[in-house]
């Protein structure tokens, strides 16, 4: 096994992400299957090869870069419109701190 | 008119002919795709009133003299992960159902000043999570050839809308080949730009490096065209590129004798045989046109699916962070404290291949892991980036299958995510590499099934693709 239930348990926890217990048992299975296939990576040879995070083709490096120039964005209003609660121009959430 | 069979030129001729208005035009194609839309639930939402007056626009241009645009009264559907300013956009998503957004995509706001009218938005998989639009929380897409089987993913109702004619043209958005399947299994033509060609402004985040918007069309001129009008550097997307944008149209119908290409050697193993079968013959119509085919290596081929897999689900984990129950309309009732709310928004709105995804990736981003996954990722995406640099030194252009198979029926892969995965292996390179792939229609099987062509080019060099997909279609029509 590549995973674990306790680590799947823990990987849900850092997505925040509930999960119910028929899930948990689902994604042990489908994890593990899908980690198995990406070991073949470690049959390539990557040394010297630079990560590529970005797709990279000639260009001025600088060439996409806007003026820095303050604008009028979204009002407020529409900012909130599709939050599912607000109120005083904020977002409202459950409460964080005990008074 | 016959709304079906509708080319832009078609529109164009109609318009000037004064056989019908564009408000007469979006009104009947609007009655047509609602009509339609039992058959295959391609369409989420239909905008009639953003319709009727953006074809008002355009009559009222038609009336003045004016040129209505290269898209005038042209009838468009767009993939509902792509904004569109006071219509709801779901994303196939029960997270998003009712999200309206306060803004337009940058190639939305291209299309329509270009004079297109957006019918409506189309169905997909979740967040275009999915090969085969059975990810939807909205319900499938049927294929409008094959009722019974998928019309492909995660673009699947915009590519269905163009297979049954209730748009001439439409977006979708490609990240692991979510353009170019659908369009194979519907035969219509389907267009994954150089990455920056199109901005991504208004597109929801999926995997940022790899997302691309692009279109769907009936002919390939068509497709063509629209590109032409989403294209170009916005300020709005940095990683949008300054690369003029050609005009597609004017270099086609051109010889395309003496083009090099190369066939990879990687991607003509496991292909079902009837689909190998139309490629085979559909190199043979390419060198009775005179190209010049080669055999070449894509040698990293083997480890793409990996590395994509790998590469997208840490982007996306990262991107569908912010569905919080915090800005986007919904929110679990099951809310006693802040922690509760994200955990049950996310855990009740997600569907399982989400999931599965932001799982996958938080997971190959968890301490530990990153380097053994994430990081060895993008090594192997710089090799297979160097795969197509080595290859494009040797050839102008690359032909491969799209999918290793035809439409499969509803049903028949869900129960397998690996196994779904594995079928993305001749599509998810061209993304990985940043490089424009198209997929063109190359016949179909005996049971009638479509079966799509990829062409590949080297970075910005679209016109070259369009000018041999064009060559290819007139000679197989």
């Amino acid at each position: 096994m590549k995973i674990t239930e306790k680590e799947v348990r823990y990987v849900a926890e850092l997505a925040n992400l509930n999960l119910s217990e028929d899930e948990v048992g689902k994604f042990l299975h489908d994890l593990d299957d899908i980690l198995v296939h990406m070991d073949r990576l470690n049959e390539i040879d990557t040394s010297g090869v630079e990560p590529m995070a970005q797709v990279l083709y000639d260009a001025e490096e600088t060439a996409t870069l806007r003026e820095d120039i303050p604008r009028v964005t979204l009002s407020n209003k529409d900012a909130l419109a599709n939050a599912p609660l607000f109120g005083g121009g904020y977002f409202k959430v459950p409460e964080v701190v005990k008074r | 008119m016959e709304i079906p069979t509708l080319t832009i030129d078609a529109v164009k001729e109609g318009l000037r002919a004064r056989r019908f208005s564009a408000t007469e035009l979006a009104s009947e194609a609007l009655k047509f795709a609602r009509a339609e839309n039992p058959k295959t639930n391609a369409y989420l939402t239909f905008c009639d009133e953003r319709a009727l007056s953006a074809a008002a626009a355009v009559d009222a241009k038609l009336a003045r003299g004016e040129d209505p645009g290269p898209l005038g009264g042209v009838p468009v559907a767009v993939k509902d992960v792509i904004l569109t300013r006071g219509v709801r956009t779901t994303c196939g998503s029960k997270l998003l159902a009712d999200y309206v957004p306060p803004y337009d995509a940058t190639a939305v706001i291209r299309l329509e000043q270009a004079g297109g009218i957006i019918l409506g938005k189309t169905n997909c998989d979740e967040f275009a999570m999915g090969s085969s639009n059975e990810n939807s929380a909205f319900g499938p897409v049927r294929n409008p050839v094959a009722p019974h089987r998928v019309p492909g993913g995660s673009s699947g109702g915009s590519a269905a809308a163009v297979a049954q004619g209730t748009a001439v043209v439409s977006l979708g958005s490609d990240t692991g080949g979510s353009i170019r399947q659908p369009a194979s299994f519907c035969g219509v033509a389907g267009v994954t730009p150089t990455y920056g060609r199109v901005s991504r402004y208004g597109l929801t985040a999926f995997a940022s490096s790899l997302d691309h918007i692009g279109p769907f069309a009936r002919t390939v001129k068509d497709s063509a065209t629209l590109l032409r009008v989403i294209a170009g550097r916005d300020e709005m997307d940095s990683t949008s590129a300054a690369a003029p944008v050609p005009d597609y149209e004017a270099l086609l119908d051109r010889n395309v004798r003496g083009v090099k290409i190369g066939l990879p050697r990687e991607y003509f193993k496991g292909l079902a045989s009837e689909t190998g079968d139309l490629i085979a013959s559909g190199i043979e119509t390419l060198k009775r046109l005179g190209c010049e085919i080669r055999d070449i290596s894509l040698p990293s081929t083997d480890y793409a699916i990996a590395c994509y897999y790998i590469i997208c689900t840490a982007e996306a984990s990262s991107n569908l962070a912010r569905y919080d129950g915090v800005r986007y309309t919904f929110r679990s009732p099951n809310s006693p404290s802040l922690g509760a709310m994200y955990r049950n928004t996310r855990g009740e709105g997600f569907g399982t291949e989400c999931k599965r995804r932001i799982m996958l990736g938080t997971y190959v981003l968890s301490a530990g892991y990153y380097d053994a996954y994430y990081l060895k990722a993008q090594k192997v995406r710089g090799l297979i980036a160097r795969d197509f640099t080595n290859a494009f030194a040797e050839v102008d252009a690359i032909v491969a299958p799209v999918s290793p198979f035809p439409a499969f029926k509803l049903g028949e892969k869900v129960d397998d995510p690996l196994e779904m995965y594995l079928s993305d292996i001749y599509t998810i390179t061209g993304d990985l590499a940043g490089i424009p792939c198209m997929s063109v229609p190359c016949g179909k099987t005996a049971g009638g099934l479509p079966v799509g062509m990829q062409i590949l080019a080297n970075h910005f060099d679209e016109a070259r693709m369009f000018r041999l997909a064009d060559a290819f279609e007139k000679e197989t029509n």
